[in-house]
């Protein structure tokens, strides 16, 4: 009746899951009780779960990703205090725990952190900077969200419910196959990955397609903000590299549940295919993450500048190159594998060459600061930290991309250093940079920036330390995922990267103060403009936050940074008349997206645990929704034009009203 | 000075000497559908392309079993391709008549499609379950399994279409030829045209090459 | 383990290019930090005497030169990578003085066999080598995939099932190294360490043929099978070796691949708290 599931699957035996599964159960019946007693459920069912509204569910998406932060660094803490404690002992985490704790990091961090924070900037961001009211489709928008958080919420079950993979963020055959992992950690790891991947696939096609076919008048390809050509980038890579990733696990999969052979030591199988093919989705992947937060920082140090981003088609181009090359270098990841020395030498070098785009983009801006009035706001803060320490993960990347010295350090702790610096001084740094950047945006009011500077410090300070001794570590050779050791020398830089994870904790728990404090004192911290930073890009150009339909009437774009030239023009040329206002259609919400995750969590769990008969009935459930979702009959309301021009006039009045305050002032 | 901001306006910094057309502004609707659900097709020609290279690299990984020159029935898999091929003209059919909105040939040639289909997968799981029952099954062998997986995918894609198909048969009947369900059909006919180029490399790969080896 | 401190001619000669590389690099990296500093301060809004340059947004010459300094590193470095790849590829033989010795290597669930085909010795999670010999190394796995990594002797390379991996070493100095496994696999992975004896050539078969005599145990089919069930060792064993072609039917899965771990009544979860034991 339920497959492979019964009391044991229960960690009873292990506090630490356990507990930390029930306190993250208490908060969640908390909330939802708060909700339905408190009255709100209407509210959030109307607003946000159903809401196809893009900005909405792009703050869902910053908000998935900022909850599996919290899960992603608890993971992170207890691992830097074993590896601290672990020495000559087994520390407080035994190893079938231990190597749950850092596959579930990887996992999360990349998977729900970093995807769901940037997609959701996307979604938030680039249909206003494109000045259009819409993504192309908002619904399956909904849909891709809500997968995504299904694969979250899998994941977390797995915490209380069974295990989670014991192999590291990549399930490496042949320690992945049933064989030699009969548990159902990999199989949490699979369905997790299979549904929250189609979410992000469909996430990929909405917004190039956005990109591509929904923009302005005057938007031309060439005037579009960084940000939007880093998304179009990035969104190109989801849709080649993700069908690659469902592909490899379905192949996983496939071995795992009916007995095929395609990575298995037996029959045939050939484990260097799938790392050939999960590196082929893997590589890309990082630039899938990366290249959105180059665009956020363009943005912002254009914005803070007070300049237009130096070299702009330098930069189109450095993107589209890095979008290109970024799908012939993942033989990288495995130059020990003996390939011999011509691929080995040609991959290196093209993995180098990488390292060209991405230098010119740190140059340009470079060269966008110079001849600026450089405002230091957090954003800013965040993108000099980025900027600085990302030269240093390049560094360390060009490094292990010379074959010859990838033999010493390939999987030593100077790798991990390697990528936590580039994924936390570039993507993360860069995700927190739009965070406060736009959150005025999506809010209508500010971060306070005192807290936000002291969070950043933190981080900045934090990273260095955690991260600094892990390269040291490195070099005295030692190897990741190791849940104890007996070397001496190791020792004292596992302490120093322990009490860096603390330092980073600390730059947490100030970013949480900082957004309570910000919603507590939010009528001090009110952005009436609408152009809190004074900004360069259409985003701006609307109130904060944006009415549902985002622009009154469409702007008219005639250069780059549309925006900076509206207000230029508005200062020589005052005109008072009104645009004509005419009424605007929009898509209803839908809860089709919530009722398709809530369909696909089931399946997966039955999958998971191999009960059949729920998995059926997932599906006819899944399926169903979408007939009905197809069958209405009104798929769009109509705002009328009064309105439209009612909500328009209130935005003009309050930006006149401050500029007029200003001036007298002045 | 934001005083009299109104939206028509725009910069004038755009690089010198470089006169472009202007961009007209979003898409009508039935462009960016059939856009994106093209961009979905790519997107799974990814995916099949990754099942194509597992079975070029497994291909002579039979593990000791049978090779596909051993267990492969062209004439089988011919009478297979027909029906496919066949499908995909009745299905421009039915977009034809979905364009001039008659109900009447939309609804035949649908179901005409519909049939072959179901004729292509009927001869697919015999052959599937032929071969099973020879021991030559997905668990024999790599090759097998890489084979099964690639064909199989194609013959999901296949159910999937036509269980899609006979929602548009009846969302037609139900709803007539409005605009959002004409774009569905104009994307239902690409998945199963693009299904259609599929089976040719399928056929070509897995069934010609692999007779021949 | 320090692999800043070589003790054979491939870790050095890895050294020395992983050195210079970082030597060619922060030739421009330290000059582009300094410089996002200054630009940074010199530019902060509040210093009156900096220009500001509203509109200033192309130059063509920068341009050239932001593309040029990344281009002109990397075919420096592209170079470096080139002919490092070619000199340094593991398979390349190592010249070295005595007689080559040949080692087969297989990664085990959890611990490392070490097999002398010449000297019919087998050791477990202990590597007992002559100072300066070429060492031809061929490595396969018998379960999952790990990596044979002595840092200070250079170069990591992987162990898979089914497949052989060739490495050639040399040690130059006399001492006892720390090998380790370089790629996880599995709830033992921390305790797959070994030692390296680098010992002097006459010594080298004094070892061999006490090793020899103090080995009650033969490694065959039967004795492997045990082996190969997932454990970790507390005692350095040793095997004599009476088929030559031990490794040959280990590396084409003639001996099947290791069993992974026993199951349990719960089916959940498998239950392999060997590794717990040390």
């Amino acid at each position: 009746m339920f497959g492979k599931l019964s009391w044991a699957a229960v960690p009873i035996d292990q506090p630490i899951p356990l507990i930390a599964g029930a306190v993250v159960l208490v908060a969640i019946l908390a909330v939802v009780i708060w909700v339905v007693v408190a009255g709100h459920l209407p509210y959030l069912w109307r607003e946000w779960i159903t809401s196809v509204d893009h900005k909405r569910i792009g703050v869902m998406y910053v908000l998935l990703a900022s909850v599996m932060l919290l899960r992603g660094f608890s993971d992170a803490i207890m691992m830097r205090a074993q590896q601290a404690v672990a020495f000559h002992s087994q520390g407080f985490l035994p190893p079938e725990h231990y190597n749950q704790i850092f596959s579930a990091h990887g996992t999360i961090m990349i998977f729900f952190v970093a995807m769901p924070f940037v997609i959701g900037l996307m979604n938030l961001v680039v249909p206003l900077q494109l000045g259009v009211r819409d993504v192309a489709f908002p619904t399956l928008n909904s849909v891709g969200f809500w997968l995504t958080a299904t694969g979250a919420l899998l994941v977390n079950i797995s915490l209380v419910v069974g295990e989670f993979a014991r192999t590291g963020w990549l399930p490496y055959p042949p320690l992945s196959e049933l064989t030699y992992s009969p548990g159902v950690g990999v199989d949490y790891y699979l369905w997790s990955l299979e549904i929250s991947g189609v979410g992000t696939l469909v996430a990929g096609i909405n917004l190039v397609t956005t990109v591509l076919k929904i923009r302005t008048r005057g938007m031309n390809y060439l005037r579009m903000p960084m940000f939007c050509w880093t998304t179009l980038a990035s969104n190109l890579l989801i849709i080649a590299a993700f069908p690659i990733l469902t592909a490899t696990l379905a192949m996983l999969i496939l071995d795992r549940y009916l007995g095929f052979h395609f990575f298995t030591n037996e029959a045939g199988g050939n484990v260097m295919m799938f790392m050939n093919l999960i590196w082929a989705w893997g590589h890309p992947e990082v630039y899938i993450l990366v290249l959105p937060a180059f665009g956020i920082f363009s943005e912002v140090v254009s914005t803070f500048s007070g300049k237009p981003l130096f070299g702009y088609r330098s930069m189109v181009l450095a993107t589209m190159a890095i979008c290109i090359i970024s799908f012939m270098v993942w033989l990288h990841h495995f130059f020990t594998m003996g390939a011999g020395p011509n691929v080995n030498a040609i991959f290196g070098i093209a993995s180098m060459i990488i390292a060209v785009p991405t230098g010119v983009k740190i140059y340009n801006w470079l060269f966008t600061m110079y001849g600026g009035r450089i405002r230091f706001a957090t954003p800013m803060m965040w993108s000099i930290g980025f900027m600085v320490t990302f030269i240093i993960g390049g560094l360390t990347g060009v490094l292990v991309a010379v074959p010859p010295a990838d033999f010493l350090l390939h999987n030593s702790l100077f790798l991990v250093a390697h990528f936590h610096n580039v994924i936390i001084g570039g993507v993360l740094f860069g995700a927190f940079a739009g965070y406060t950047y736009w959150f005025p945006k999506a809010f209508g009011f500010r971060l306070h920036e005192g807290l936000g500077k002291a969070a950043f410090w933190c981080w900045l300070i934090g990273f260095y330390v955690a991260f600094m001794p892990l390269y040291a570590a490195g070099f005295l050779g030692m190897t990741r995922r190791m849940q104890h050791y007996d070397v001496p020398e190791w020792r004292p830089w596992l302490m120093i990267a322990g009490a860096g994870a603390v330092i980073i904790l600390a730059g947490i728990i100030f970013q949480i103060a900082q957004l309570v404090y910000s919603i507590r004192h939010r009528e001090e911290l009110r952005d009436r403009t609408g152009d809190p930073w004074d900004g360069r890009s259409l985003e701006w150009a609307t109130a904060s936050p944006p009415p549902v339909f985002n622009f009154a009437v469409l702007p008219h774009v005639a250069g780059e940074d549309a925006y900076w030239a509206m207000k230029a023009k508005a200062k020589e040329q005052p005109r008072h008349e009104e645009p004509d206002y005419k009424p605007i259609e929009l898509p209803r919400n839908s809860p089709t997206g919530f009722v398709c995750a809530f369909f696909a969590t089931i399946m997966g769990f039955a999958l998971i645990w191999h009960i059949w008969w729920m998995v059926i009935a997932g599906f006819i459930g899944a399926f169903a929704t979408f007939v009905a979702f197809a069958w209405r009959d009104h798929d769009e309301y109509e705002i009328p034009a009064d309105e439209v021009a009612r909500v328009d006039r209130v935005n003009l009045a309050e930006r006149r009203n401050l500029v007029t305050a200003a001036e007298s002032v002045r | 000075m934001m005083t009299t901001l109104t939206m028509t306006q725009g910069g004038e910094r755009d690089h010198p000497g470089l006169k472009v057309a202007e961009h007209d502004g979003p898409a009508p609707k039935r462009i960016v559908t059939a856009y994106g659900f093209w961009i979905f097709l790519l997107s799974d020609m990814v995916m099949f392309s990754c099942f194509f290279a597992t079975f070029a690299v497994l291909s002579k990984q039979t593990a000791g079993g049978p090779s596909g020159a051993e267990l492969f029935d062209l004439k089988s898999v011919a009478i297979e391709t027909v029906c496919l091929l066949l499908s995909s003209f009745t299905c421009g059919m039915a977009s034809i008549a979905a364009d001039v909105r008659n109900r009447f040939w939309f609804q035949l040639a649908m179901a005409v499609t519909c049939l072959l289909g179901v004729a292509f997968l009927f001869i697919e799981v015999r052959e599937f379950a032929n071969l099973v029952a020879r021991d030559a099954g997905p668990t024999r062998s790599a090759f097998l399994s890489a084979f099964f997986t690639l064909v199989g995918c194609h013959g999901l894609h296949v159910s999937a279409g036509i269980l899609w198909l006979l929602t548009m048969m009846a969302q037609v009947v139900a709803k007539g030829f409005r605009a959002d369900i004409q774009r569905r059909i104009i994307c239902f006919a690409l998945f199963w045209h693009a299904l259609d180029i599929i089976w040719v490399a399928v056929f070509s790969v897995v069934y010609l090459l692999g007779s021949a080896a | 383990m320090n692999i800043l401190d070589p003790q054979g001619p491939v870790a050095a000669a890895e050294k020395t290019i992983l050195i210079d590389s970082i030597g060619i690099m922060l030739t421009i990296v330290v000059p582009t930090i300094i410089a996002i500093f200054a630009f940074a301060y010199w530019f902060r809004q509040s210093n009156t005497r900096a220009t500001y340059l509203p509109n200033w947004e192309y130059s063509g010459r920068i341009e050239l030169v932001v593309w040029s300094i990344p281009t002109l590193t990397i075919i420096l470095l592209g170079g470096v990578a080139w002919i490092g790849s070619h000199q340094l590829d593991p398979a390349r033989p190592v010249p070295g003085t005595g007689s080559p010795i040949r080692i087969q290597v297989v990664s085990l669930d959890w611990k490392w066999l070490f097999i002398y085909p010449d000297q019919h010795i087998a050791t477990v999670n202990s590597l007992t080598v002559p100072v300066g010999a070429p060492l031809h190394l061929e490595l396969t796995s018998a379960s999952v995939m790990n990596a044979f990594f002595v840092p200070q002797l250079g170069s990591l390379i992987y162990t898979m099932n089914g497949m052989v991996t060739h490495l050639e070493l040399r040690a130059d100095n006399e001492g006892t190294f720390q090998g380790l496994s370089g790629h996880f696999s599995g709830d033992g992975f921390p305790d797959m360490l070994f030692d390296v004896n680098v010992v002097s050539p006459l010594s080298f078969p004094e070892w061999v043929a006490s090793t020899a005599r103090a080995s009650s145990q033969v490694l065959n089919a039967e004795s492997y099978e045990k082996l190969a069930q997932q454990s970790v060792p507390k005692n350095r064993m040793t095997f004599r070796i009476e088929d030559p072609l031990l490794f040959d039917a280990i590396a084409s899965q003639k001996l099947p691949p290791g069993p992974g771990p026993q199951l349990t009544d719960n089916l959940a979860k498998s239950t392999s708290r060997t590794a717990n034991v040390r």
